[in-house]
């Protein structure tokens, strides 16, 4: 089931935020295309901050060893582990929902 | 189904699927260790520390989800019930299967002694053994390692690497005697006792010594070498626990056919358990060439397929050096023609093997490349050349290229891999042109590394010369092809203020790249010293929030505190911000600042409030601080004002970002004792108003002493040369490069014309940019007052859970 987290607005153009939906942290991007992209929140690799990583369109750069995940796929560069990625989108009263 | 979760049996299911295998076999896999399959051999990197656990995964526990496969991690099968057709697990389970492959590889082989049952007395096999040994080294201070194999080397130098005092005990008169002949076992015996291992040969150890822990490791001749843990590298033997329950043929280990069946029908059996033609191995690239074999035949891709055995050549880095032996170690008829090259002092040893004017032996240590050309004339039975020393160096014989070029393409080249030359050739074939992008599709090289030489020289080979020599290296950031001369031009050109412009009008594609980001804002920062247009998304967290990220997503806080001087105002405040925040610790750094560690994000702003100081730099890729003894003011030797100076420099120039971080120290005498020296910029009072000032000095990772850029006869000329020096370094270096790799790749001689002589008439601007940097200075824990995103300062793991798993 999808539910709203949060107004697009929350989410600086570019940056992450992380919000806690249904007991699990997870960690929502908003690109500079304008779409947005919700992971989990916690590195698989060491339990990273996801959220104070570096995005671009496709992937998002862990903070402390700088492994990058692909926010569609959920898979790491080097294959090292993968995040869980949720399926969200920006409804037209500008809500950011996402399904876990 | 599949018993043993190791390298064997997981690469005969890679290659199973890899023939489409995932069609035809539902795959259950059995492993009694409760992970994922991972590459044995780097556990010897594991141990010495120059891997981590998760880096030597091969197939992470995803893996098999992905390919469906049932892994029952930590579940030891007891019993294969042949007329059933079942499997009888440890747990009390019962599976069926249809085919069987069993992969259970080898166990240590313990020498008859007295005290094995003692505690602190280790094998090392598996992850867990690694762990343990780890950590032992941690805790203790002298081991014992008993065999002197190419195990045994591996854990000594492993242990030794953690500082331990270590002795290697070994029976046969001299090391890696299985892969070696005297001489050779000699050399490398010079080498290893170069690391500060103590090595016993000709030893057999007659017993541990201790009561409930071992305490030493007795000899004949009634010494004791204190231990306070022992190592047993002794020899492994082959794993046939199961088989022998379950009724196969077991000789040595289990024996199987050319096609890898055993004496049971639909049993198989690949990897260091099996016995071929009466062999066994103890090496990875046998079993490569079996899981081929074994996946021909069962998925009917090649349904002649057979295996024929494998004369090692084997490939090794032992303890750091290269050792590379196929057939015999030296002579055995008396016509046999013996060619030895020895150089103990260097490391150095290498010889040939000729009968019948073929090469049917060779060892080459610490000097291995020729490997490519002997493996190809000890496989292939090549005619040699008569001169026959040219088999060990290039006197006019196949130089590398041809060499290469002979090879076949199912020469093995990386054994820890298992990738031959055609695997290569292929990847080149299929687009990879770097040497990185070879290793990074095959895998080769990326096992123990003695393979890397060979691995290069046939991607050049295979490449023809059209190999990129991975341009973007040359790049100022991976998402921008241009160099930083060139892409400063562009960026100037075309008035290019933010880091999406940079994107937009210079990327390939305009597309933006996640990991230039930060480079692009330093960069456009320090191009446009009067402000750019801000993104934050291109800054790095610790430039989002001025602060530094822990490892469990806190940060540490670092007041200004300019020359390391304090007062005690400041400290009691400190003091009480560390206790209103709880913060974790309060600790004194490197750079004699005092670093308050665990603040929770969204008390920054706060703590920054509550402590009415500036920041002190100690996260961002800039100038940072200035280190400083007492000098005059007080030392009895100060022979001028080192403290003051060193205030000066950091008033002047804080915050400035540059390439990498920057770190400065000045001295008031050569006694040196703020380290001026190993400074990225050290300054050194030399008496009668006169300063030396270094730069390129480092003491991290890296240590170098700086190198003497000029001596000066006053501090103000000392404040001017230094800020040349940094804004030359933040126009010239390359992004993340530190002074002690920009310093030396243009050379001080170069440095001194520039800054100096200004032999290139650039003084003068590079003082005017610099004095515009420090002109713009702003503190930037004001933002801690006026937010510049909405949630800036939010947790990114909102539970407070913790974030490192241990
Ligand atoms: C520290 C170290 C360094 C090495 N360095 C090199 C090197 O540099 N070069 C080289 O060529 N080789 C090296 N080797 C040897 C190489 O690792 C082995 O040749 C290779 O791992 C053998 O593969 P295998 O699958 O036969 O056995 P393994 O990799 O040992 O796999 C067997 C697996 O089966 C499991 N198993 C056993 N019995 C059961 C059961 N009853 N039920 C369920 N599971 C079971 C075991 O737990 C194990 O995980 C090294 C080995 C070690 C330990
Ligand atoms: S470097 Fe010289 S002046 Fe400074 S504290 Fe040491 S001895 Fe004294
Ligand atoms: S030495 Fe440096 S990088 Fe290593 S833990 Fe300490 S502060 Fe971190
Ligand atoms: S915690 Fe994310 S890469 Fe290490």
């Amino acid at each position: 089931m999808s539910r709203p987290v949060c107004s697009v607005e929350d989410l600086p153009v570019g940056e992450g935020r992380a919000y806690v939906v249904d007991g699990e942290q997870v960690a929502l991007f908003r690109h500079r295309s304008g779409k947005v992209s919700a992971v989990q929140a916690a590195c698989p690799h060491a339990g990273g901050p996801l959220a104070d990583g570096q995005i671009d369109e496709t992937v998002v750069v862990c903070p402390l060893h700088l492994t990058a995940f692909d926010l569609t796929t959920g898979e790491a560069a080097g294959g090292e582990g993968s995040i869980a990625v949720h399926p969200c989108r920006v409804t037209a009263d500008g809500l950011v929902e996402v399904s876990l | 189904m599949v018993v043993g979760n190791g390298m064997a049996g997981i690469r005969a299911v890679e290659e199973l699927l890899d023939r489409g295998g995932a069609e035809q076999f539902d795959i259950t896999v059995f492993g009694d260790e409760p992970y994922g399959n991972y590459n044995r051999i780097m556990l010897s990197h594991v141990l010495s520390g120059e891997e981590t656990e998760e880096a030597i995964f091969l197939n992470a526990l995803p893996w098999y989800a992905q390919n469906s496969i049932d892994l029952r991690a930590g579940v030891r099968v007891d019993r294969i019930d042949r007329f059933a057709k079942v499997v009888h697990d440890a747990d009390g389970g019962r599976t069926p299967y249809d085919t069987l492959l069993l992969a259970t590889g080898s166990t240590p082989f313990f020498p008859t002694m007295e005290g094995l049952d003692l505690d602190g007395v280790f094998t090392f096999r598996t992850l867990d053994d690694a762990r343990s040994l780890l950590t032992s080294a941690k805790t203790h201070r002298r081991a014992v390692v008993i065999g002197g194999g190419l195990l045994g080397l591996e854990a000594a130098h492993g242990l030794a690497t953690h500082g331990l005092q270590v002795d290697l005990v070994h029976s046969p008169a001299h090391l890696m005697n299985q892969q070696l002949g005297p001489e050779a076992g000699r050399v490398l015996r010079r080498k290893i006792e170069e690391l500060g291992i103590r090595v016993h040969t000709g030893v057999r150890t007659r017993g541990l010594r201790g009561t409930g822990r071992v305490e030493g490791v007795e000899l004949p001749d009634g010494t004791v070498l204190e231990a306070d843990f022992v190592v047993i590298a002794a020899g492994i033997r082959p794993n046939v626990d199961v088989a022998v329950r379950s009724g196969l043929e077991v000789e040595r280990g289990v024996v199987v056919d050319d096609r890898m069946r055993t004496s049971h029908p639909d049993v198989y059996a690949v990897g260091e358990c099996v016995q071929h033609r009466g062999q066994t191995y103890g090496l990875v690239a046998p079993l490569w060439d079996q899981a081929g074999v074994l996946a021909d035949h069962l998925t009917g891709a090649r349904p002649d397929a057979e295996y024929h055995g494998t004369r090692t050549s084997t490939k090794l880095k032992v303890a750091g050096v290269d050792v590379v032996a196929m057939g015999l170690p030296g002579p055995e008829r008396d016509d046999d023609e013996f060619v030895v090259f020895s150089e103990p002092h260097r490391g150095v040893y290498l010889n040939v093997v000729v009968r019948e004017g073929r090469l049917v032996g060779a060892t080459l240590l610490g000097d291995v490349r020729k490997t490519a050309f002997l493996t190809q004339a000890f496989d292939q039975g090549l005619p040699l050349p008569e001169e026959r020393t040219s088999l060990l160096f290039d006197l006019g014989s196949p130089d590398e290229a041809t060499s290469v070029a002979e090879l076949s393409d199912d020469v093995q080249v990386c054994n820890c891999n298992g990738v031959t030359k055609g695997r290569i050739v292929d990847a080149v074939a299929g687009g990879c042109t770097s040497i990185t992008a070879v290793m990074g599709k095959t895998k080769a090289g990326k096992g123990c590394g003695s393979c890397k030489p060979l691995v290069e020289q046939i991607t050049e080979w295979a490449a023809g010369g059209d190999l990129t020599v991975d341009e973007s290296v040359g790049w100022y950031v991976p998402g921008v092809p241009l160099a930083k001369p060139e892409l400063m031009a562009a960026i100037r050109e075309r008035g290019l203020k933010s880091v999406s412009a940079v994107f937009r009008e210079l990327a390939p594609g305009g597309v933006e790249d996640a990991k230039s980001k930060m480079g692009l804002t330093s960069l456009l920062r320090m191009m446009w010293p009067e402000g750019i247009e801000e993104e934050r998304d291109g800054r790095y967290i610790n430039d989002r929030v001025h602060a530094n990220i822990q490892r469990d997503g806190t940060f540490s806080v670092v007041p200004q505190m300019k020359g390391g001087v304090t007062t005690p105002e400041q400290l009691r405040k400190i003091a009480d911000v560390a206790d209103k925040y709880d913060v974790g610790m309060v600790k004194v750094t490197g750079g004699q600042r005092i670093d308050l560690l665990g603040v929770a994000k969204e008390d920054l702003p706060k703590v920054w409030a509550d402590l009415g100081m500036p920041s002190g730099y100690a996260y961002g890729k800039s100038f940072r601080t200035v280190k400083t003894c007492v000098g005059s003011e007080f030392c009895r030797f100060g022979l001028d004002d080192s403290t003051q100076l060193g205030i000066d420099l950091e008033t002047r120039y804080q915050g400035i970002e540059t390439p990498a971080k920057l770190k400065l120290g000045v001295v008031g005498c050569p006694r040196n004792c703020a380290e001026a020296y190993v400074k990225d910029i050290g300054v050194v009072a030399v008496g009668a108003g006169k300063w030396e000032v270094y730069v390129g000095g480092a003491a991290g990772a890296t240590v170098r002493k700086g190198d003497l850029l000029a001596t000066v006869g006053s501090a103000q000329e000392v404040l001017t040369l230094t800020g040349r020096f940094i804004q030359f370094y933040r126009e010239w270096g390359n992004w993340l490069e530190r002074t002690y790799e920009f310093v030396p790749r243009l050379g001080i001689e170069r440095v001194r014309k520039v800054l100096v002589d200004d032999s290139d008439g650039l003084a003068a601007g590079l003082d005017e940019r610099v004095q515009a940097a420090v002109d713009n200075y702003r503190d930037p824990w004001q933002e801690g007052t006026a937010p510049v995103t909405t949630g800036q300062f939010r947790p990114a793991l909102p539970l407070g859970m913790p974030a490192v798993r241990s």
